[in-house]
Order: structure tokens, then sequence, then C-alpha cells
């Protein structure tokens, strides 16, 4: 894949120029403003999006500023357009990732010492990346079940961020659709088929794609102690490139 | 057979000629309001009455919309001698009936000359209190339908755009977006199959002007419907409607199906290649859902998440095609434009708000009820003149519009004129029309705490600022009420608000922290005083009493 | 693969052995009328509450296999949305509206006071499964407030003693009812 985007240094007057990281964008306007940057190596962080999965725009992490407009923009879903300047990294864009990180993490459990994934964790690295040395708010402590009924894996609701990809990769990838979420708001939750044990699904495959995208330790292998799980979402676009090839 | 405009013509004549053979109409409120307090039985005793006096060729009792003043339900009212009641029980059909040739019954008189009347100026409720909302020929004898006529027969859907354009309408939902700019946008979509929705998904909790106007006058939303359809060129609509308005539900069904059974709604409407149906889809309890992609969600039947926009639904709505999406009362305004012309509109109200808007009175206020007044009009009129003061003797103190999304507008406003632009300058919003009156008995932490609760169970929880973000703002306000707030408290509040506003996905994110914006910028004295003093002034945090009584 | 052929859960829908009754067909009706097509699932399962009172977890699956969605789908729309209920109603319901206007006019002191009165939280049934506890958003009837619903009517300008009433009344009224018929069933339970 070859880009034409192009990324002069473009300085602001209002910030500190040195901190920016701004992409100027020309032609193509097919992608989003995420898989541009990518391309260019510029780090937009990011929770809920997972390559080779149906995009949200939910988590608010990829945030970014385009100029000439007052709002933030989700990079993930935004595509790109012509002559759009685009700002990956502010203080004010870092700010904010920074708050909306520690909003995930008062929201539930995520003690890492404790965690199967310690150490592979995303949300953990999110919070080395952005610098998160404390959680400003205080913790809600809504406090759920863990689901250990499945005979292979673990789901532990306390560790859940939803960024919803076990759901997407089950409904879109596998096609069981054995995930949903129920409720809404603070209360929403993760649920298989109407709400019963994981491991009393009737449509659940055991396939564990769930397990390998959720990006911390709410889905994991049985068996596993603290800091010894890791994921593997790289088999993602290669089921995806493998469909494409088998397409007639 | 086709519908023609005689057909039209002749139905309104037959009905005003049967209206006009009896000396008396008399006009009982059966909307919901009046409903609640027992028109129904009103209505019964009214008819039993004229039996029992044998004045049935002389007196024919009428179920008509809301008269507008809820507070003092049932209402009724008597033409042509121009008199009405208030408060009427089942027991006063007689002295009602036995004084309709003699003097009026004093004890329940409404003086008509009330400035809650003389005030107002009607449009999206002229007919409210005059037709009969279960009867179509009610509405064909105000004129119904005409307008679509005309607009299918004298005008190009062009054409239609332009006087919408003209009138200067702005939508009635709350954000205000030209609708003509909107029409224009799913006018030109190229793409064969197109929809109009009408958000009929009030949410605002203290607002009631589109139930009363489904109850009311139903038929003026399809008509309404069928000439958007036309300009935008759809042929199918929806009506999202709250499964919580029962009867405004089962008064559009009905509706829907004697404007069907009539040919206003269907194939070659007027004798035109235009085709229009309309099918009612009912929410099922989510604020949320009044969020443009969210209610599309809904009608799809999936969950009402929103999804980030662009795409606007104006280009990728309902099932992917191009929709047209308008709150009820911007609807209600369309018949009349297309009647008397854009012009005629734009000259009522304010320079960049036209025409009036709808305010539901509610709170305290001595005449609550439903008001419709030009835009622009001061504040003070609406809650003073035509409102009729605070109860009680008590002291003004605030107005909130706009509900859960919208801010307080304080005393020192009351002259403000009510208008877009005004309303937004002091960090209130028009919102969809909610007008809650506030004395010096409320609270305006717990007011925020209110709202914040409200937002916060009805946010879909999809982006983390509005659930997790709404559920801190909620935890800060909820100790800050008990009394165990400190001072830093107030620093983490007003930050919250800003990363809220700023990074949620939806409009119900971006605006929640509106109601504690708008408190702190006017009464951050009253959050200083819970926090510090451990003090609620109006005596609503039980927090202050409970602290007194241990000292 | 389209999920119905996948999944055994979605073809072969098993109608809820207690339930073949002609409530079933107003819920087949509604499907029928939609074409089973999947965006009826919201319209049916209004369907559904109106001839049950309730979502019931055969019916949900019911649901499901006829218009071939997903359970957990369901389950999400169920759960969603807060005018459905998962759980049986009691015999009577009282719904408090907690409207803007109903909060200025005093609707939580009436609701703490019903809480403690009948010990459940709003969206409980009490215990003898008597009295539902609901609460509304709004019931736009904000003329009126506070106002409530009361088996189906809109009652309005509450004061903490009408509510009360009406529901010692609910209370009372059964009482009396089931002592006339000679029924001792639940008779300790009575106030």
């Amino acid at each position: 894949m070859t880009s034409n985007a192009s990324i002069p240094p473009k300085p602001r007057t209002d910030v500190n120029p040195a901190r920016i990281y701004t992409l100027r964008i020309n032609g193509r306007e097919d992608e989003t403003i995420l898989t541009v940057a990518r391309q260019n190596g510029i780090d937009i962080p990011t929770l809920c999006h997972l390559d080779g999965l149906a995009e949200r725009g939910a988590c608010r992490l990829c945030i970014v500023e385009i100029q000439g407009s007052p709002k933030l923009y989700a990079a993930c879903v935004t595509l790109v357009k012509q002559d759009m300047d685009v700002i990956t990294d502010s203080p004010r864009i870092r700010d904010y990732r920074r708050k909306i990180l520690e909003l995930i993490f008062s929201e539930r459990n995520h003690v890492c010492s404790v965690c199967v994934v310690n150490g592979n964790c995303e949300l953990q690295n999110l919070a080395v990346k952005l610098g998160m040395t404390h959680v400003r708010y205080g913790y809600l402590n809504l406090t759920h079940a863990v689901d250990a009924s499945h005979p292979r894996f673990s789901l532990d609701h306390n560790r859940c961020v939803l960024c919803l990809r076990c759901i997407r990769v089950c409904k879109d990838i596998e096609g069981a659709h054995t995930w949903d979420i129920a409720g809404r708001g603070i209360h929403a939750r993760i649920i298989s088929d109407l709400n019963q044990p994981w491991g009393e699904s009737e449509t659940c495959t055991g396939c564990g794609k769930c397990v390998q995208v959720c990006p911390t330790g709410a889905l994991s292998e049985k068996g596993k102690s603290v800091a010894e799980m890791t994921k593997r979402p790289e088999f993602l676009p290669y089921l995806q490139m493998m469909r494409k090839e088998a397409e007639p | 057979m086709t519908l023609t405009i005689e057909n039209l013509q002749e139905i309104a004549k037959t009905e005003t000629d049967v209206l006009e053979s009896y000396r008396y109409r008399i006009n009982v409120c059966v909307a919901a309001g009046c409903l609640s307090c027992g028109s129904d039985a009103v209505k019964a005793s009214l008819e039993e009455e004229i039996r029992r006096q044998g004045k049935e060729k002389a007196c024919r009792v009428r179920a008509v919309g809301c008269l507008g003043l809820c507070a003092v339900g049932p209402l009724i009212d008597i033409s042509p001698l121009n008199v009405a009641y208030q408060g009427v029980q089942p027991s006063d059909a007689p002295d009602i009936i036995g004084s309709l040739t003699g003097a009026p019954v004093s004890r329940l008189l409404l003086p008509t000359d009330h400035p809650f009347f003389s005030r107002q100026k009607k449009i999206v409720l002229e007919n409210c209190g005059i037709v009969e909302p279960e009867r179509i020929e009610s509405y064909i004898a105000a004129g119904g339908y005409e307008a679509l006529y005309q607009a299918l027969r004298q005008m190009s859907p062009r054409q239609v755009i332009d006087d919408v354009t003209a009138s200067g309408l702005r939508g009635r939902g709350g954000a205000g977006f030209p609708t003509g700019l909107k029409w224009t946008t799913v006018y030109k979509a190229q793409q064969a199959d197109k929809y109009v929705v009408c958000n009929a998904d009030e949410g605002d909790p203290g607002a009631f002007m589109d139930r009363s106007v489904l109850e009311s006058d139903p038929h003026r939303v399809i008509e309404g419907m069928a000439i958007a359809g036309y300009a935008v060129g759809a042929s199918r609509g929806y009506i999202y409607v709250r499964a919580e308005y029962p009867l405004a539900v089962e008064r559009l069904r009905r509706a829907i199906k004697q404007a069907k059974q009539l040919g206003v709604l269907g194939e070659n409407i007027f004798n035109t290649p235009f085709a229009f149906d309309i099918q009612l889809r009912l929410g099922a309890g989510a604020f949320v859902c009044g969020e443009e992609t969210a209610l599309i969600a809904s009608i799809e039947g999936r969950l009402g998440r929103p999804r980030p926009r662009p795409p606007f639904p104006a280009e990728f709505g309902l099932w992917g095609c191009p929709t047209l999406i308008n709150n009820v009362e911007t609807i209600a305004n369309i018949a009349p434009i297309v009647r008397r012309g854009g012009d005629w509109f734009a000259g009522i109200g304010t320079e960049k708000s036209k025409g009036t808007k709808v305010f539901a009175l509610a709170g305290k206020i001595n005449n609550t009820g439903l008001i419709e007044v030009p835009m622009g009009t001061p504040l003070r009129e609406i809650v003073f003149d035509i409102g009729g003061g605070i109860p009680a003797g008590r002291r003004f103190k605030a107005v909130q519009t706009g509900g859960p999304s919208g801010g307080c507008v304080p005393a020192q406003f009351l002259d403000m004129p009510m208008d877009y632009e005004s309303l937004k300058d002091v960090g209130a919003i028009m919102g969809s029309g909610g007008m809650i009156v506030m004395d010096d008995g409320a609270c305006m932490v717990d007011v925020a705490k209110f709202f914040m609760e409200f937002c916060m169970s009805e946010s879909c929880g999809k982006c983390v600022p509005c659930r997790v973000g709404t559920a801190q703002l909620f935890g800060i306000l909820e100790r800050i009420t008990a009394g165990d707030a400190k001072i830093e408290d107030i620093d983490t509040l007003k930050e919250l608000c800003d990363l809220v506003g700023a990074a949620s996905l939806c409009g119900l994110g971006q605006t929640a922290p509106n109601p504690v914006k708008s408190t702190l910028r006017y009464f951050e004295n009253e959050y200083m005083a819970h926090i510090r003093r451990h003090h609620c002034e109006a005596g609503v945090c039980a927090m202050g009493k409970a602290r007194e009584d241990t000292a | 693969m389209p999920p119905a052929t996948a999944s055994p859960a979605l073809s072969s829908p098993s109608p809820s052995p207690a339930a073949p009754d002609k409530r079933l067909r107003i819920i087949d009706r509604t499907m029928r009328l939609h074409g089973y097509a999947s965006h009826a699932l919201i319209e049916t399962l209004h369907a559904v509450q109106e001839a049950f009172g309730y979502l019931d977890p055969d019916l949900m699956r019911y649901v499901a296999g006829r218009l071939k969605v997903p359970l957990s789908r369901v389950y999400a729309v169920a759960t969603f949305y807060h005018f459905f209920t998962l759980k049986p109603p009691g015999e009577h319901t009282c719904v408090l509206c907690k409207g803007t206007a109903c909060h200025i006019g005093g609707a939580a002191e009436i609701l703490r006071q019903v809480e403690a009165m009948l010990g459940v939280h709003a969206g409980e049934t009490t215990a003898d499964k008597k009295i539902s506890l609901m609460i509304a958003r709004c019931l736009g009837s904000c003329g009126l407030a506070p106002a409530g619903v009361f088996d189906g009517t809109i009652v309005g300008n509450l004061t903490l003693d009408t509510v009360v009433n009406k529901l010692q009344e609910w209370r009372s009224h059964d009482a009396d009812h089931r002592k006339s018929a000679g029924d001792c069933e639940n008779r300790d339970r009575c106030p």
C-alpha cells in the first residue's frame, strides 16, 4: 500500500509547536485518519480499535483535532479529506486522553499485580504510554462476577473495559454472535446468549477468538497464572486475507 | 376512486353544517392531562344529562384536544357562547346543561380574557381544543389536508422546499438546525429510496408538547410528513413515538387508518403520481433514541446506540438511505407554512428565530400547561403574565430549559427574549420546549444532581467519557449534597464537565454537563455552602437537616 | 454462513410449553405482519410484553428463532430498553413519575417513603407478589406533577397520603376479598 500523504510539521501558534504532530493529507478520501497516520509512522493511541474488526469510535482515546473545527474527532472513524490538517497530538489532546484512560481505570477493577495478562496488557501499556501515574477520580468499585463455567476459558467482568472486541469478532468473524451487551450505561456488561453462564452457551463454538482479541485480562485461558497469558490477535488480518483469497 | 379537492370541500361543508345545526357545541378536553382528572366521565355525564333534558337536537358534546391549561382540568369550552369551565366534575353536568340558556355557572367559570389565553399566538396548537382528534372530518373542516393538496397539485418539490427555507423554520427538537437546509440535503441525495421520520420520542423529563400535539391534532403531523415526503422525494415515513404515550399511539394509529381510507395516504394522492405511507414504531424507554442515529438504529430493531456522524442521516440514514428526521413540532409547522407561505411565517418571531415556540410550563408556577408564543417573547411575560407567577407567595429562582441537555436561566435574565441565540448566550438552550420553573424552595445542586442521574442512567454506555464520566460526575454531586465533599471536588467537577462535553461521541454526552455548568455559573455559592458549611439553603438536601440535628 | 444454520438454538425454536395459548398467536401475528424480518424485534418484544406482562426467557428464545436474531441480541435489546421487564409484574402496578416537574414537586420524597413502606426498591415487586413499584422517566403529565399511574390510570397532584391510601386500598381490598372467598392461604401475610 502506498500513501501519498505527506507529513510536514505545521506549527500552530496557540500551543507549544515542539509537541505537536500534525498530518497534512492530500488526495485519498476513503481511509481513516488512523490508517493514514499509522502508515506514516504517526502513533495514535487506541483501545477499542483492532485491525480486522469493524470500527466503533467508542473508547475516544484516538481523538484528534482538525484545524478549523472546535470539535474533537475519533481518528478511527473519521475519513481523511482533501487538504485536511489533523493534529494528532497536543497538550490538550494528551490531557483528555489521559483523563479518559483514568476514567476506564476508575470504572471497575484493574489491579495489574494479580492479573493474568500483567505485562501483556493493552490497557497497562496505554497507561505507560500516556504517562498515567495515578487515577484522579474516585473508584466506582462496581463489583462483578467471574464466569468460569467454560471448560477452557474464563470471563472476569471486573477487568472488562467494554471495548466490545469480543462481540465483534464473534459476530463478524466467527459468525456465532454468542456475545452481546446487556443493560446500558455504567451497568452495561457482556453476556452470552440469554445471559447464561458461558459454559452453558448453546451458540459458543469454543473457538477462543474472543479471548485472543480481548485487550485486558477479562477474557483469558484457564490454567494461566499471574502474568502468564499473552494474547495473539494477529490471526485477524490473516483470516481476512485468506477469506478474500477464497472468494470466487 | 381518487380523492379530489371537491371531495375535501364537501367533507368540510358537511361537517360544518352538521355542527352548526346544533345550537351549542360543548367541547370537552380529552387529552391526557384532563383525561387523568376524569374528563371522560365528565363527557359521559354531559351526554347523559343532555339526553335526560331532551336536548339532543340542540347540544352536541365533542371530544377535543388539549385546551392548554392543564393545571385546572378537566376543562370544557362551550361554543358559540365563548364560555369555558375549569375543574368540571360529572356532578356539574345538570348545572352546565341547565345554564346554557341563562347565566353561566359562576363557580366553574374560567375567564377567557385570562392572559394565559390572550397573550398566546397559536400556529402549531391552532387546532388543539378545536378539532376532534379522533375524527378526520373534523380536521378537514378546519382546513386540514388543503396544504397537502396545494403542495401536490400547485407546487413543485423545489417550491415547497423554497417556502420552508424562506420561512426560516428551525428544528424544534432542540438544536435549531435550519429545516430548509435539512430538506434540501435529502432532496439532493441521488437515491431512489428515501424516508421521512418523525421524531416523537419526547424524552426530556419535563416536556409534553409533542404528546399534546399527537393527542390533540394527529392529522397535522400526518399532513406535514406527507408534504415533507413529497418535497424530498420519499414515499415512506415512520413516526417513532414513545410507548409511554399510549393515548398518542392509539390516536395516531386511528388517524393513519382514517387517512389511508380517505386517500390522503397511499397511492396516487390527489390524483398525482405521489404515494406516501406512514408506519408507527414504538420507542421502548431510551432517552438516547432522540439522537438521530440511535433513533434510526431503534427503528431498525437494533440497540439504540448512536454511531459517529458523519455520515449524517440526510445522506445515510434508515436502511442506509437518505432520511429526513424532524421533530413533531417542526412537522406540525409545515402545513401552515405551505398554506400561508414562508414569508408569512418569517414575519413572526425574531431575526434569527422565526415563528412561534410551544413551551410546556411546569414546576412551581400557577398556570401549568401548554403555551405557544412568538419567538422572542420575554421570559418574564411567559412566567408572570401567561404563567400567572409563582404559587404560595414564593420567590422566582430560575427556569430550566432544554431539560438534561440544557441549563438554567436565573432571575437576572427575566427580561431576556426567548430565542435560540439569547438562550445560548446565557448557557441554556431552547431545547424541545420543556420549561421547569423553580422557586426558592429548589436547591440548584440537587437539580444538577437530578439531571446528572438522568444522564447517567440514560447513557447508552458506548463511549467512555459519557459512560464513566457521568457516573463520576453524579458521584461528586452526590457527595456535595450529602455534605461529604472537599473543596477540590469543584475543580474535578469542572474538569470532568469539560472532558465529557468535548470527548463524548453523541449529543447526549456532549450536553450532559450543561446543567452542572450552568448551575455552577449562576449558583456557585450554593455549591460552596454545601461543601464549606454543609448547608443547603433550600433545605432540600438531607445533610443540612441531619447536621443541624446532631449539632 | 448465516448463524441460523450454525446454531442449534436458532434452528429449533421451542415455544414455551406453559404457553400454548392464544397470546402466542398475537406474537405470531406481529411477526407475520413484519414478514418475520429481524428489524421487527422491538415491535415483537412489545407484543410479548403486552400479552404476557413481561419477557419470559422461553418467549425470548421463541422470538429469536422465528426472527432469526441471535439469542444474545434479543437479551441485549430486552435489557437496553427500560420499557421492557424480564420479571413478572405484581398483581397491581404503581408507577411514580420521576420527571423534572415531579421532582421539583416532591416526587423524590414520596418515592423514598413508598419504598420504605413496601420494603422494595423501585423496579421491584413485593414479596407477596401484590404490588410492583416502578418509576417512569416522564409521563408527559407535567401539568399534574407529581403524577403517577395506578394500574394503568394516570393520577395527578399526588401527595404522600394519596399514594399510601391507594396502596393500602389495594392491600386491604384484596385481603377482604380473600377473606370472603375463604382463601386462607396467604392470610398471615395480609396486613
